[in-house]
Formats: C-alpha cells, sequence, structure tokens
C-alpha cells in the first residue's frame, strides 16, 4: 500500500485544514471542480449528446459511483471490495421489484411470475415493496445494513486482505446463484427486465429518459459530495491511518474495526444507490451483473482511474465503460483485446492511475520552472 | 468527529444547489413531456439497407454465436449476390452482445438509433432475448431470434424462427414414449431455458404415465458432475432428458460413460447439443445417443446440399452446419420475402405482410411457413442419433411441419403452465 504519494498526517486538530493536501485537493480548488463537472454533466453532456448516447453516459455514471464508493473503501481504507456486486444488485432488485409491481398495478402479479413461478399471491417478501418509499430508502439502507452486519463480523474477526477479498467473491456468487434459482420468484437468470415506468414517468418517452440522466448526474455529485466531506475530514485521516498501519492506530488507542465499517458500510450505500439508478437508465436487473465478474470490473474501473484520489475511481470507471463501449462499436470481433491492453497499460506504467497523470504532468512542469 | 468549516459548508451548499436545480428543470422536462416513442425510422436513402447482426462475439457464448453470425452473413452475401432486396444491396452491421444481457440491450438500441436498421438479427440465450425484447417493442423496430426456445412468449415485434416448444420437446418426448420409455431423470443448466423446458416435461409425464425419477441443475458453466451422474445411475430411470448448455455437456458425458452408462443401457436426449457442440464435447462420449432438433447437417434435399456446400466453401470444410445456423440462415430469406410482399421495409407493413399469411421458403430444413399469427414458423421436428463420424442422423421426424403453440394451448395437459 505505497502508491499514495502524499504523506500521511496525524490527526493533530493543530494542523489548519487549508494545509492538508489529499487527492481530494484544496476547498476553492474543489468547489470549482464541483462547478466544472456539473456544467459537464448537467450543461455540455445533453446539448452534445443525443438520447443514445445520453443514456449511455446514464449507465456509466451509474457505475462511477459505485466507484467513489470503492475508492473511499479500498483506495482509502486498503480494503480491497471485490464483492460490490451484492450491494448494487441488491439495491438494483430493491428498485426492480418496486417498479414491477407498479408496472403490474394494484393487485396484480408481475409477468414474469405468471409464467415462471405459478403463484396466486404475491410472495410476503415481496408486499413491502408496493411501497415507494419503503423501497426507495430499502435501496441505500438495505446494503447498507448488511454491509454492517457482515462488517461487524468480518472486521472484528480482523480479517483482511486476500481473505477478505475471497469472502466478498464468495458472497456474490451465493447471491447470484440464489437468485437464478429462485426464477418463480426474482426471474432466475433473466433478471428482472421490461420495467416501463419509474414512479409514474413512462420510460419510454425519450424526455424522462433525459430525466433519468439527469436524476443520476445528481446522484453522482452528491455521492462525491460526500466522499470529499468524508475524505477531508479527521475520520478521512484515521481511514488512510488505518490503511497503511492498522496496528500503529490500534496502539494508538482507535479501534480500527470501527473506522474500516463506516467506510465499508458507505460504499455499500452508494453501490445500492448505484444499481437503483441503474434500473430505470438501462432497463434491466439480472443475476450477471452482481455476480463475481461484474464485482471485479467494478474494481478495474477503479484501478485504471487511481483508487486513492476522489475523482480518480470515477472518472476511471466512466473511461473503461466509455472504452468498451467505443472499442467493441468500432471493432466487434477483437475488441477484448484491446480492452485487455488497456487495463494492463495503466497498472504497469501508471500505478496511480490515470488520476496521477496530472500529478506527473504539474511535477514535469514545476520541475521545468526550477530549471528555467 | 466530523468538523465542517466554512470552506467545506461552502462546497456542500455549491453541490446541494446544483442538485436541486438539476433535479428541478429534470422535472420541468417531465412535465411538457407529450410526445412518446414514435416508430423506428428506417435509412432506406441509398443504394443499399442496414441489417444488424446482433451476436456475442466474445464471451462464453461466443463459440457457438459465431457460427450464427456467420451463418447469417452468408445468407446476405447470397441475397446481393442474386440482387438484393427490393433493388438495394443488404449493408449488415455487426454488434458484440459480449453475452452480457445489459450490454444486447444498449447494442441493440444502438443498431436500432444510430444505424437506423431494418432489421436486427440475433441473441442466442433467453435472457439476452428478454433483455433486448423491450427495446424492440419500444423502438417498434424488429428482431429475428434464431434459436429454440423455453416458449411461452409472443412479442409483436420478434420473429421466432428456432423451434418452441411443441416442435422439439414435445416431440422428444412423444418419441420416448413410443420406445416405451417410462421413467425420466432430467439434467439441465441453472437458467431459464432447462427450468421451463422441466417443468413442461413434467406436466407432459404427468398425463402420459410416464415418471420423473429426479431433477438437477447445474451452475452455467460447471463442469463438477460425479454426484449428479450417481444419482442417475442410482435412479435406475430408463431415459435422461438432457438440457444442459456448453461446456457442462463435455464434463457430464465424461462422468456418465466412466460411470459405465451408454446409450443402450440408458439414453440421454440432448436439446442443446448439435453437430458444434458433438465436435467439443467428442464423438466417443457421445456417439448413440439422442438429439431433439428440427435440422441436421444429413437432412436430405437440394435446399440444405446447397447451403451446406456454400457455407463450407467460405468457412472451411471441416465446418458443420448445426440447426440454430440453419434458423438465421432462413431467417435472413423469411424477411427479404416478407419485405418484397409488402413492396415496402417499414416494420409496420412487414409485419402486416406476415399477417397476411403465405410466407414460405424452402429452408434446409424443409419448407416453413411463417404462422402469421404467433410471428414463429411451422417445423418438422427431428429426432437424432448421434454417429461415429461426428454427424447426427435422423432416427424419427414428425411427418409434416408442425404449427407452433408457443403457450402449449392445444394441449390439455398444460394448462397449468402459462
Amino acid at each position: 500500500m505505497t502508491t499514495l504519494q502524499d504523506p500521511v498526517i496525524a490527526p493533530d486538530p493543530t494542523i489548519q485544514p487549508a494545509t492538508r493536501r489529499f487527492g481530494a485537493g484544496t476547498g476553492s480548488r474543489a468547489v470549482i471542480g464541483f462547478g466544472l463537472a456539473a456544467v459537464a454533466l448537467f450543461g455540455l453532456a445533453p446539448v452534445v449528446l443525443g438520447d443514445f448516447r445520453l443514456g449511455l453516459l446514464a449507465k456509466y455514471l451509474c457505475l462511477a459511483i459505485v466507484a467513489v464508493g470503492i475508492g473511499l473503501a479500498w483506495g482509502r481504507g486498503g480494503m480491497l471490495t471485490l464483492g460490490q456486486g451484492v450491494f448494487f444488485g441488491l439495491g438494483g432488485y430493491a428498485m426492480a421489484m418496486h417498479l414491477k409491481l407498479t408496472d403490474a398495478g394494484p393487485g396484480q402479479l408481475p409477468d414474469f411470475m405468471q409464467l415462471y413461478g405459478q403463484l396466486d399471491t404475491l410472495p410476503w417478501w415481496w408486499k413491502p415493496f408496493a411501497s415507494p418509499a419503503f423501497a426507495l430508502a430499502a435501496t441505500v439502507l438495505l446494503p447498507m445494513l448488511v454491509a454492517l452486519l457482515l462488517g461487524l463480523l468480518i472486521f472484528r474477526r480482523r480479517v483482511r486482505g486476500a481473505y477478505f477479498a475471497i469472502l466478498s467473491q464468495a458472497l456474490c456468487a451465493a447471491l447470484a446463484i440464489f437468485l437464478i434459482g429462485q426464477q418463480g420468484t426474482t426471474g432466475g437468470t433473466n433478471g428482472l427486465t421490461d420495467i416501463q415506468g419509474f414512479f409514474g414517468y413512462d420510460l419510454n418517452d425519450p424526455l424522462n429518459r433525459r430525466t433519468v440522466y439527469f436524476v443520476v448526474a445528481a446522484a453522482l455529485l452528491a455521492v462525491l459530495g460526500i466522499a470529499w466531506q468524508l475524505m477531508r475530514s479527521r475520520y478521512g485521516e484515521l481511514l488512510v491511518a488505518v490503511r497503511d498501519g492498522e496496528e500503529r492506530v490500534r496502539f494508538l488507542g482507535y479501534d480500527p474495526a470501527n473506522v474500516k465499517l463506516v467506510a465499508y458500510v458507505v460504499a455499500a450505500g452508494m453501490a445500492g444507490l448505484a444499481g437503483a439508478l441503474f434500473v430505470p437508465a438501462v432497463g434491466i436487473i439480472s443475476p450477471a451483473m452482481i455476480g463475481v465478474v461484474p464485482s471485479i470490473e467494478f474494481v478495474i474501473g477503479v484501478a485504471v482511474g487511481g483508487r486513492a484520489g476522489l475523482v480518480g475511481p470515477a472518472l476511471g470507471a466512466i473511461a473503461v465503460a466509455w472504452a468498451r463501449t467505443a472499442l467493441s462499436e468500432r471493432l466487434p470481433s477483437a475488441w477484448t483485446y484491446f480492452e485487455g491492453l488497456l487495463f494492463i497499460l495503466p497498472v504497469v506504467f501508471l500505478p496511480g492511475g490515470l488520476a496521477s497523470l496530472a500529478v506527473l504532468l504539474r511535477r514535469r512542469t514545476a520541475k521545468k520552472e526550477v530549471a528555467a | 468527529m466530523f468538523r465542517i468549516p466554512g470552506r467545506r459548508s461552502a462546497a456542500i451548499v455549491a453541490a446541494v444547489a446544483a442538485f436541486a436545480t438539476l433535479t428541478a428543470c429534470g422535472a420541468k422536462t417531465t412535465d411538457s413531456a407529450t410526445t412518446s416513442g414514435a416508430g423506428a425510422t428506417i435509412d432506406t436513402s441509398g443504394s443499399s439497407v442496414k441489417v444488424g447482426l446482433l451476436n456475442s462475439l466474445s464471451g462464453t457464448m461466443a463459440i457457438s454465436e459465431v457460427t450464427v453470425r456467420d451463418s447469417l452473413k452468408l445468407a446476405i452475401d447470397e441475397i446481393n449476390a442474386a440482387g438484393g432486396v427490393l433493388g438495394k444491396q443488404i449493408a449488415p452491421v455487426s454488434e458484440d452482445g459480449g453475452s452480457d444481457w445489459p450490454t444486447f440491450a444498449e447494442k441493440a438500441q444502438k443498431l436500432i438509433s444510430q444505424d437506423k436498421v431494418a432489421a436486427v438479427f440475433g441473441c442466442w440465450t433467453s435472457a439476452s432475448r428478454k433483455a433486448v425484447k423491450p427495446v424492440f417493442e419500444k423502438n417498434k423496430s424488429l428482431l429475428f431470434y434464431p434459436v429454440q426456445y423455453e416458449g411461452l412468449e409472443q412479442s409483436p415485434y420478434i420473429f421466432y424462427t428456432g423451434a418452441t416448444t411443441n416442435q422439439q420437446i414435445v416431440p422428444g418426448l412423444d418419441y420416448l414414449k413410443a420406445q416405451g420409455k417410462t421413467s425420466l431423470y432430467l439434467v439441465g443448466s441453472d437458467y431459464v431455458f432447462p427450468r421451463t423446458a422441466n417443468k413442461i416435461i413434467k406436466a407432459y409425464a404427468e398425463a402420459n404415465g410416464m415418471k420423473v425419477l429426479g431433477e438437477d441443475y447445474a451452475p452455467l458453466g460447471s463442469t463438477e458432475f460425479s454426484t449428479i451422474v450417481n444419482k442417475v445411475k442410482a435412479s435406475g430411470a430408463a431415459a435422461v432428458f438432457n438440457t444442459l448448455n456448453g461446456d457442462s455437456n463435455v464434463a457430464f458425458f465424461k462422468e456418465y460413460k466412466s460411470a459405465g452408462l451408454t446409450a443402450a443401457s440408458m439414453p440421454v436426449v440432448s436439446v442443446s447439443i448439435a453437430e458444434e457442440e458433438v465436435k467439443s464435447i467428442g464423438t466417443q462420449y457421445l456417439a448413440g445417443q439422442l438429439t431433439a432438433w428440427n435440422y441436421y447437417q444429413t437432412t436430405p434435399g437440394a435446399a440444405n446440399e446447397k447451403f451446406v456446400k456454400a457455407y463450407k466453401a467460405k468457412y472451411g470444410a471441416d465446418k458443420p452446419t448445426s440447426d440454430p445456423m440453419e434458423a438465421a440462415y432462413t431467417s435472413v430469406y423469411l424477411w427479404k420475402a416478407m419485405v418484397e410482399k409488402a413492396g415496402s421495409f417499414e416494420v409496420e407493413k412487414v409485419k402486416a405482410a406476415s399477417a397476411a399469411g403465405g410466407i414460405t421458403y424452402d429452408a434446409p430444413e424443409g419448407k416453413v411457413t411463417v404462422d402469421g399469427a404467433t410471428q414463429h414458423i411451422f417445423k418438422t421436428a427431428r429426432i437424432g442419433k448421434v454417429g461415429d463420424d461426428g454427424l447426427i442422423t435422423e432416427v424419427w421426424n414428425s411427418g409434416e411441419p408442425i404449427k407452433p403453440d408457443p403457450f402449449l394451448k392445444g394441449y390439455p395437459w398444460a394448462t397449468g403452465l402459462s
């Protein structure tokens, strides 16, 4: 865990916030950054991109929301979260269940249940999702609750490193297999598809699909804001300290388990939110999106972008997803090789990710100025 | 723990303000929303018309779906060489579904709205079809789906040129019943097609005095079959109905043979093993076992001789032809026939031409007719036996094309199924 260039600063209340320089940037710069991001997402993208491309961007932004959480838990907290698919899936299914119930109408069963389930009544665990308030809350709180219970078990027992990653992956596989097995009540491998409306708005309408994009973009900014606050707070410093020297932090009198738990639970909530927004943006949630492979793909985006910063993970996730679409459209038969290269090159030549490119360039120019 | 000094709160305010304004303007756009998705536009301006080929060219399904893409291209080349459709050359746009269902949906949307294709051909797994179905319905655009599937579906914007259950699974069961097999063991991969197929098989068995002695599912891609094969062996079933997909078949049949089970002692009827798969599983494990399809490379007839010859000339003499490949090849010709009857590429006119009836084509599998009501096609069921040369030879056929019945309405025993 030596990729962070900035020195770790001990939680010393006498140090002024302005002198702290983490990847998150200083206050005024961050405000400018947020402003630019808002202009790009809300001003530029909707004007430049057509309906189809904007819809794709909405999908990428959902992945970016997951990435922000991973950046916090892995980049800052050192927990290699290879199981975010579980939380993404819980959020996605919670949202899709509500939307399917709304599509079906009151008292009716969703279409796939009539086909495969041969049920007369709705299963009891579907019933609460008919309420929009419950479903909305569940998209974020359910993943957080699961993460809390899991985290309590894992971190208290000091499970770390590869064991933590393996455990996360096993959980993904388990949830995917469970969902596939319960075809009658979960849609099986097909997942929940054919979603027509979003809280009363018809998703067939291109204007409503644009609105979904705006909701996703706003959510990404909000999530970035939360992550930025956490990273800049004393808690953020403690988290980095736990990552770099868990035992030392313990000897200082903190409980590293609690520190890690907060980041893990927040990251899970972000993944759940992303899953919930993915459903109206893409129109489908299925076990294929929550299993082992997609969970690894979430992390790849973060690694490519640079895991320790604030914007690195989000940019990485968007860049990887965009490159996937662009490459596969141009080279339908050979694009996977190029995608592989795209993963290898940054890891080998730019271990800090794409975000460290800016730092490198700045150092270069600084050196030149000194020389001149 | 979290102190929030001035600058931070300023940033929060900025973020929240951005969020608020944007959700607000989002709401405004919804309020003024009046138009709803009109039909897809098709670009017919040039001397050619585009069609989409949507297959997995990467990922686990690529091995099967690439062969479908190849036969689609063969049909398109043949039609172009003969003058095209309505005087226009067909320009295929190929997209990779990547064995990933949201990607299928994304690419389908891209083909419709960016390329403005007249029709899309492709998809293999039911999950990919379910993922793109709303896209085609939303955009009022056409999909031709070339693979046998579990039925229970009838989208107004999809033409199904593979078999539905009453053209493959039910005839397979009829054949076993005629052979005097009274007990079955069901083995399948864990996804929609096997689970739905087995539901139908159990209903059939109950009505026809057959016993289902066991039902086991393996995760897609699983290669651990010793437990399942032991259970199959211990059950003493008269036959096995196999809906395993892909690689799992290799492991299953190896284990089956090493457990001492043979085609003579306990035959296996497979519905997802065609010529291409026989090659990869190994003839020594499969020789003598049964398959249920609508087409084999060995199916007699001049149309098939021409198809097999053309395919081998284009892609290599060692490449076999199979049922989904034939159904894909046929789907392009059926689309051509519909467009020519309609005199237009417009989706609604093409659909109307099909609904009026009489769209036929002398396919390699024999003459096929589109059933305008269900948008499935009449197909002859054929039971085949795997030979030592890796080819499948027909041992029984239904005599005439069977009318498609995706919801099994014509079968009293199937009333509770849909």
